[in-house]
């Protein structure tokens, strides 16, 4: 879908991006990571032509970007930045048309579709329609750029630390939403961020670049299991690498079915990480599982947890 | 501070003349004060300033507040018509020539009383809307009683029945002359608030420029710019045919301009820079053109601010185009600086009243712009 091919980029003396090739395939939830100057915000912006490459290649579905109006093209990618940028003298309504307009949609269907997307990010349509940014939080403004993101259908949703500014809860509430729009609609995303349990929790693939070239690239479970250098451990975080693994996995891949247990139960849908924190609180090392209903389906033993399965 | 206010309206309504009875239209009347006109039914006036009175020192609850602002408002309309009624009753038993004239008491009266309305309306929680209502509703009655005749025996009116003819030329030249300067300056001063606000080099140097030019005194720059013009009318003939030369509209279009740059600039740059960083980039991310950008974003943020700016600008060229009266341009100058010279204290006036009465109608209609467009967003 998006290609990088041997690009780099200087912002004067400095080497921003160097020789760094990319791809993002269809339907992939890409997370760009690594420290404040690394070159991944530029590596977002090169892509919607927001900032033009030095050299190389940048294929839009197999058409060099250059071909493209800078406006065509940005149209058809979704654009959401930290400081979230709503316009402050339109309504939240007029906020998220912004693209439709400009594609010229028919405005009954540009209402519908804003009441759709109100809905998908959990804002009452008929609370949120008619205000003005000022009168949001910050996070239910972010949930409004993400909505105007998403407005024109774009192909690719581009976000750039989307929640950087925002508290740990509601941070963690956008990124299920995020994670749930993604699994939903299949749309292609690519994130920038320097957050690794972010980048953890939401990439299928995880990117992590620094001094402008790429280190690594790789499902999370990859990046955590085979980091690729030092650098590349030192930066997950050497000492809680192995908590990390069981954060990627729920204990439903590690539950012995229908082993009877007994104790309080815990539901299958809890991460690994979750489920030690419950044996070491509880002073156990066999755990009840229960599903989405309540019915028992087997038991959890502590040992278990340390088997890596990819 | 109201108080303070009420004993200034006191000692003036006591101390000083309300009116003046002069033999004719240049020597020093004689004052006649508020308390020797209130004989017979005329005491009826009392009651809305007794109203008033009363009202500024009860408690201030909104009812107290309305009373305050209504009262008020009666109590301007009833000076104006008083001091209209004395006029004619004076004149009826006076010789030919004598003139009543306005005195200290009544504009301070006016001043403060209104001033007292315009509090009241602000403590009722009635904003800049409701001022510009009462205002012209004022406006309106005083302008009623005018046209009745009830004040044409006041000397003011009598200057204006002399000099009809002169007046409304005067009146429609003033307004001319700041038509023609705005139109210039925000043809001028809005791009060049662009230009500097996307060059940050030459912004400095441009500003500091436009400063010198708001401190050279109005008639000096009216004056540098006799000698240049008339030069350029003599060598290029056919401007000359178009009007320019050294003295006239063209030294006085082109001083107020250069004075009405620096507001307008001014404010179109700091208006442009209200518009955030942040927004910009995600108009721009999402793939809006430079000029939708600039139409749809940065013009409608920067609007309440570059609309104070030109407010400011028409008030200062409705007060500076006054001046310009000294280089031959005509307008309401010319009727006060003639009051000036024969020392006919009325004629002055007769220039000045519309030009504050326009500085503030147009300020009051420029407010109300402000406020729709702050309320939109």
């Amino acid at each position: 879908m998006i290609e990088l091919q041997h690009v780099s980029k200087a912002f004067g003396r400095t080497k921003a991006i160097d020789d760094l090739s990319l791809t993002v395939r269809q339907g992939e939830f890409i997370v760009l990571i690594g420290s404040s100057g690394c070159g991944k915000s530029t590596t977002l912006k090169m892509m919607n032509r927001l900032v033009e490459h030095d050299s190389g290649r940048i294929l839009f579905e197999g058409q060099e970007i250059r071909g493209f109006k800078p406006q065509d093209i940005r149209r058809r990618m979704g654009y959401v930045i930290q400081s979230v940028g709503l316009f402050p003298h339109w309504t939240v309504e007029r906020n998220i048309a912004t693209v439709p307009q400009l594609l010229q949609w028919p405005g009954p269907r540009i209402r519908d579709r804003v009441t759709e997307l109100l809905q998908l990010l959990d804002l009452d349509p008929a609370l949120f329609r008619g205000r003005y940014p000022h009168q949001l939080s910050g996070g239910q403004q972010q949930r409004v750029g993400v909505a105007r993101a998403l407005a024109g259908d774009p192909e690719v949703l581009l976000m750039d630390e989307p929640f950087g500014a925002l508290d740990a809860l509601t941070r963690v509430a956008l990124q299920r939403e995020l994670a749930r729009i993604h699994s939903a609609s299949g749309k292609t995303i690519v994130l920038v961020t320097h957050d690794i349990d972010e980048a953890l929790r939401l990439a299928t693939r995880v990117v992590l670049l620094d001094h402008g070239r790429l280190v690594q690239s790789g499902t999370p479970l990859q990046i955590l299991a085979h980091p690729a250098n030092e650098f590349v451990t030192d930066f997950v975080g050497r000492s809680e690498i192995g908590i990390k693994l069981l954060g990627l996995q729920t204990v439903a891949s590690r539950v012995r079915r229908n082993e009877p247990c007994e104790d309080a139960p815990v539901a299958e849908t809890l991460t690994l990480r979750e489920a030690l924190s419950v044996f070491v609180t509880r002073q156990v090392e066999r755990l009840a599982v229960v599903d989405g209903d309540g019915h028992a389906i087997g038991c959890l033993h502590l040992g278990d947890l340390v088997k890596l399965r990819e | 501070m109201l108080g303070a206010l009420v004993v200034i309206a006191a000692a003036a309504a006591f101390g000083m003349a309300f009116v003046a009875l002069a033999p004719n239209r240049l020597v020093q009347g004689t004052g006649i004060g508020l308390t020797d006109l209130m004989h017979g039914w005329r005491a009826v006036i009392v009651v809305p300033m007794l109203l008033l009175c009363i009202g500024i020192f009860m408690r201030p609850a909104r009812r107290t507040n309305l009373m305050v602002a209504l009262a008020g408002s009666l109590s301007l309309v009833a000076l104006v018509w008083l001091a209209g009624d004395e006029a004619a009753r004076l004149s009826a038993v006076a010789p030919k020539l004598s003139r009543v004239s306005l005195g200290g008491a009544f504009w301070v009266l006016l001043v403060v009383i209104w001033l007292a309305v315009v509090d009241a309306l602000q403590r009722a929680g009635l904003g800049a809307l409701w001022r510009v209502v009462v205002g012209a509703a004022i406006v309106a009655l005083v302008v009623g009683l005018a046209v009745w005749g009830e004040l044409d025996q006041l000397s003011l009116l009598k200057e204006y029945a002399n000099r009809q003819e002169v007046f409304h030329t005067a009146l429609l030249r003033h307004l001319q002359i700041v038509g023609a300067t705005l139109l210039p300056t925000l043809l001028i001063g809005v791009p060049l608030g662009w230009a500097l606000f996307r060059s940050e080099r030459f912004a400095p140097a441009a500003f500091a420029v436009l400063n010198m030019i708001q401190t050279v005194p109005s008639i000096a720059l009216f004056g540098l710019l006799i000698a240049p013009l008339a030069l350029l009318a003599a060598t290029v003939p056919w401007l000359g045919q178009l009007g320019v030369s050294g003295i006239g509209l063209a030294p006085a279009v082109i001083a107020l301009t250069l004075y009405a740059l620096l507001p307008i600039v001014r404010s179109t740059v700091a208006g442009l820079g209200q518009v955030p960083r942040s927004v910009i980039e995600a108009a721009s991310g999402m793939g809006l053109t430079p000029r939708q950008i600039f139409w749809k974003v940065q013009a409608p943020i920067a609007l309440p601010l570059l609309l104070s700016g030109i407010r400011i600008t028409t008030v200062q060229a409705i007060g500076l185009t006054v001046v310009a009266a000294l280089i031959g341009a005509g307008g309401l100058g010319s009727i006060m600086f003639q009051g000036l010279l024969s020392s006919a204290l009325d004629l002055v006036l007769l220039g000045v009243l519309p030009v504050v009465a326009m500085a503030v109608m147009v300020d009051a209609v420029f407010g109300f712009m402000t406020l729709m467009v702050d309320r939109s967003h």
